[in-house]
């Protein structure tokens, strides 16, 4: 197959990133061409390519680098659920952002690094061996620091250094793992099922140890308890680089991580067979837990949302290592469903900071009668982050129940039915004191945000509610996990 | 036969003599000469690539006895690595003027003059040196090579550079004894001093303690520790141009000698390798310490530089026998080209940096209403390079270390490699960090100065060293040629 695809859908977002440090920062108007353009271009390419691979063909493109490494792109079912939620949440978010930042500073660096960021998530997502995975990993990493540090302030440079030493210490782990997998193995080219061999057999102490390594490294970034100190903190960017932080790019790109290196790496079979599904199946539990109790405590709106994100990142983990071929697809519909949940309740607290100054959850009170529209998008994610039906997350939770007993791990219900207690429990109250209590007296009228923040959320509460309504269209994000799942569990 | 080889040592030394001779023109000598010879060295590889490594004997007399010039995959490669930093330099050079009948300034007319001859002369030194296939050339290229980067170092004439300059002079000339007493000694103890002897000289005492003395006066020459003490002040008061020279690139020399030693001695290095990899160690953390310590961007920029040569020859040091893994000088190599792109960057950017703030302190690099946005952007790329962070050469060249001591199971050098990477990390953030320095507070009221050609140049070197990485399959395919 040809090299077009997967290059076409990297460089639309690749090319954006020198472009935006051209264009002068009170150039609106070409600041909107170039990003909304590379956005929409690149969706196109993507669907496209979703076509392409539903037919069978998996466009690849493959270059030695040096003796046994080979630089290698190639896009198969699992790319493709990554790359299209990436790709629509990038438009998404671009017109969010745009709108977000129209009198801000430093717009050309920022929708700079914006592009880059979006650039290295398709690397990720269609990276065809563990070292192109590597490469983009990292440029993930340093991509996004800058978007962190964004507003400049003490604050933000703190949790900068700190996202840093995390996101940088796990990649060193991931790249000893690496190269001690490629030692091992050779070059470590994803297939479904896994690509080891015998290893297990010969080498079962290194193999867990590298598992170890690998796991740890991506691990990170999906926020794995304890690995996960720096997302709260990297809460104080900018509304939409925490939406792209926690919908799109970064713990996306982890829990996406975990998925290839159980999956095409070593295989579910032999990851069973060396006794680390069982491990990896409590530590996503825990965090799940974790993440939610933490949520709780907490007053700050966007550090509620970070916690929810630690909790709910993990139901990907869970849903993989719990080795069932339904927990599988409610793990895989999990890493789309979380991100268009996630990116409205963020985009949705972005306009409450930004109209109304709202920024914790006690100043709540009557924010449905202030911003209706914004408010039920936030109420449609959160009802869908409790699993509600018939919202998007109530068919992951069902799918991950029902991998649980599959897998003889009834205990699962009940961790499933605590953690949503407790997503209501954070949740509710928000949507209480918004919608039935009166805004304070002598609120100041808040500031009107324009279309361009405030259709984003809507948009994308729409998409939780067409993401549950129509899963069994052929193209929905559960039908297309059913197929990836196919794969992996012949 | 006058063939690519003599001509690209003997061009830049005509037009150093050119440049010497008519100083106002000395800019036109300059890039001339840099652009041919790069000219000649990249069709000096090709033809490698092509045909297999060459050996040209010098006067017509053969080894041991005459003078020769052996072209392998390595020394070309080092080669390519000085003529792309050079032109780079070279542009940001230009800015001092390059008409002769245009007027500069007086201040610039002077580095003019001065600049092109010793860099020019620094050059042909250097490629000769790479070029040379026995050890009394490469002592005859290093004492070229001393005076003139010495001169280098002083150009810019504050007393801080003419302090350090003097340091540098005497280190260097320590250094150069150290190297001629054991090349006599080799000399007294098998007759012949041209590499391939190199093997034979470790068979005996006295040439194994002739060997020590060379690689004493090497670890001198390329600032190793503990016998750094002479770089950080010359490489941080030169003028950024010289800076850039000295430390991507003159103490490559005295690495590259050191790493061509060790090919060609094979296992029989033996407690020298230990010596030199403890030595390379302490080098990479007490860099380190230095960097972290420093309270002046250049002077960081220095240190990292103690940081890395420790990392490279450390490389080399643990490589052993190389029959057994070719990764690991190859490694080492890719290390120092990668090193040599980044480095130069840096110092490049640096010195732009300081030239628009008027200062480099560190502390003070988020302060000022000004942004150098673009030699910002240049030392950032640069500084992913130096971390080797993906996809950077560096990079390659750290997977390449690390998988060949993973299959060695020296699991303590891959812990030590991989401190190291994070320490720099460490160090480079604090520079980064401030130049991040952003958002409404400060940026509505800085401004962007206007591109000058030292930021492109900057720019070009550190996109080269990120995007070599992609193409390391080249350099390491060139690194295969062997002369037969």
């Amino acid at each position: 197959m040809t090299p077009f695809l997967p290059v076409a859908i990297l460089m639309a977002s690749l090319c954006a990133a020198p472009l935006n440090m051209f264009v002068p920062e009170n150039a609106t108007r070409l600041r909107w061409l170039v990003n909304i353009g590379a956005a929409s271009l690149k969706l196109g390419f993507v669907i496209w390519l979703v076509r392409v691979v539903a037919q069978g063909g998996a466009p690849n493109l493959r270059f030695n680098v040096a003796p046994g490494l080979d630089f290698h792109l190639q896009a198969d079912a699992l790319s493709v659920l990554f790359l299209s939620l990436s790709a629509l949440l990038w438009l998404i978010t671009t017109v969010y952002a745009i709108g977000y930042l129209a009198h801000g500073a430093g717009r050309s660096r920022f929708f700079c690094f914006f592009s880059l960021c979006v650039a290295s998530t398709a690397g990720i997502a269609m990276a065809g061996n563990l070292f192109t995975f590597l490469i983009f990993f990292e440029l993930l990493t340093l991509a996004t620091y800058p978007l962190v540090v964004h507003r400049g302030t003490a604050d933000a440079h703190r949790a900068g250094r700190i996202y840093l030493a995390y996101t940088l210490g796990g990649g060193l782990a991931l790249t000893l793992g690496t190269i001690w997998l490629y030692a091992l193995a050779g070059d470590v080219t994803f297939t479904p099922r896994g690509m080891l061999g015998d290893l297990p057999q010969t080498h079962p102490v290194a193999l867990t140890l590298i598992f170890i390594l690998l796991i740890g490294g991506v691990g990170v970034k999906a926020a794995l308890v304890p690995l996960h100190g720096w997302l709260p903190l990297s809460m104080v960017a900018p509304a939409p680089v925490s939406a792209l932080l926690h919908a799109v790019a970064v713990v996306k790109a982890g829990a996406f991580g975990i998925m290839r290196i159980v999956y095409d790496v070593y295989g579910i079979e032999t990851a069973q067979l060396l006794g680390l599904a069982t491990p990896l199946a409590l530590l996503a539990g825990a965090t799940i837990m974790w993440g939610s109790i933490c949520a709780l405590t907490q007053d700050d709106l966007k550090k509620r949302l970070a916690y929810s994100t630690v909790s709910q990142v993990s139901y990907i983990t869970l849903g993989i290592a719990l080795a069932s071929p339904l927990a599988a697809i409610g793990g895989l519909t999990h890493l789309i469903h979380q991100g268009i949940m996630k990116i409205t309740l963020f985009l949705a607290a972005g306009n409450f900071a930004e109209g109304h100054g709202v920024k914790k959850v006690s100043q709540m009170d009557g924010m449905g009668r202030l911003m209706p529209v914004s408010m039920f998008a936030f109420t449609i994610g959160a009802l869908g982050m409790i699993g509600i039906p018939p919202l998007a997350g109530f068919l992951s939770k069902w799918y991950l129940g029902a991998g649980g007993l599959q897998a003889g791990q009834p205990a699962v219900i009940a961790l499933l039915a605590a953690s949503s207690l407790l997503n209501a429990a954070y949740f509710l109250p928000i949507l209480h004191r918004a919608w039935f209590r009166a805004p304070p007296v002598g609120r100041k009228p808040g500031r009107n945000l324009g279309w361009m923040m405030v259709v984003p959320p809507a948009l994308t509460a729409g998409l939780i509610i067409a993401a549950g309504l129509f899963a069994n269209a052929p193209f929905s994000p559960l039908g297309w996990t059913r197929f990836i799942v196919s794969l992996e569990y012949l | 036969m006058m063939s690519e080889l003599s001509l690209i040592v003997l061009l830049p030394l005509l037009a150093a003599v050119g440049a010497a001779a008519m100083p106002r023109s000395a800019g036109l000598w300059g890039l001339g000469a840099t652009v041919v010879t790069a000219a000649l060295a990249v069709s000096l590889a090709l033809g490698l690539m092509n045909g297999g490594g060459r050996m040209v004997a010098i006067s017509g007399m053969a080894a041991p006895l005459g003078i020769r010039f052996v072209a392998d995959g390595l020394s070309v490669l080092m080669v390519l690595m000085t003529s792309s930093v050079s032109i780079a330099v070279a542009l940001q050079a230009s800015s001092w003027g390059v008409w002769p009948n245009r007027v500069v300034p007086e201040r610039a007319a002077s580095l003019r003059a001065g600049f092109w001859p010793l860099w020019l002369a620094t050059m042909a030194a250097m490629n000769a040196l790479f070029l040379s296939g026995d050890l009394f050339n490469i002592y005859v290229a290093f004492e070229i090579l001393g005076l003139t980067a010495v001169g280098l170092t002083a150009l810019s004439g504050t007393p801080a550079a003419l302090r350090a300059s003097f340091d540098y002079l005497s280190a260097g000339l320590v250094g150069s004894l150290l190297l001629l007493l054991g090349v006599a000694m080799a000399y007294s103890a098998i007759g012949r001093v041209d590499i391939a002897a190199v093997p034979v000289l470790s068979d005996l005492v006295s040439g194994r303690i002739a060997l020590g003395l060379i690689v004493a006066g090497l670890a001198v020459k390329a600032a190793l520790f503990p016998l750094h003490f002479w770089m950080p002040a010359a490489h941080s008061s030169a003028t950024p141009v010289a800076s850039a020279l000295l430390s991507a690139l003159v103490v490559k020399a005295a690495i590259y000698v050191i790493l061509r030693l060790s090919i060609e001695s094979g296992d029989a290095m033996g407690s020298l390798r230990l010596a030199l990899a403890l030595m390379g160690t302490c080098a990479m953390f007490w860099g380190a310490y230095g960097a972290i310590r420093a309270t002046r961007l250049k002077l960081l920029v220095a240190h990292s530089t103690v940081a890395q040569v420790g990392l490279i020859v450390m490389a080399i040091a643990v490589s052993g026998e190389t029959a057994q893994y070719a990764g690991f000088w190859q490694a080492a190599a890719l290390l120092m080209v990668s090193h040599a792109l980044a480095k130069a960057a840096m110092f490049i950017a640096v010195g732009r940096i300081a030239e628009e703030l008027g200062h480099d302190r560190i502390s003070g690099l988020n302060r000022d209403e000004l942004r150098p946005a673009a030699a910002e952007f240049a030392f950032g790329i640069a500084a992913v390079s130096l971390i080797g962070l993906p996809p950077t050469a560096g990079f390659i060249g750290k997977w390449m270390l690390i998988d060949g001591l993973i299959e060695r199971e020296a699991w303590i050098w891959v812990a030590l490699v991989l401190t190291g990477t994070a320490m720099t990390a460490a160090y480079l953030s604090r520079v980064v960090s401030r130049f991040l320095r952003g958002g409404p507070h400060i940026s509505a009221r800085a401004e962007q100065p206007a591109w000058r050609i030292g930021d492109l140049a900057a720019l070009g070197l550190a996109t080269v060293a990120l995007l070599l990485g992609l193409a390391s399959a080249l350099p390491l395919a060139l690194l295969e040629v062997t002369v037969l």
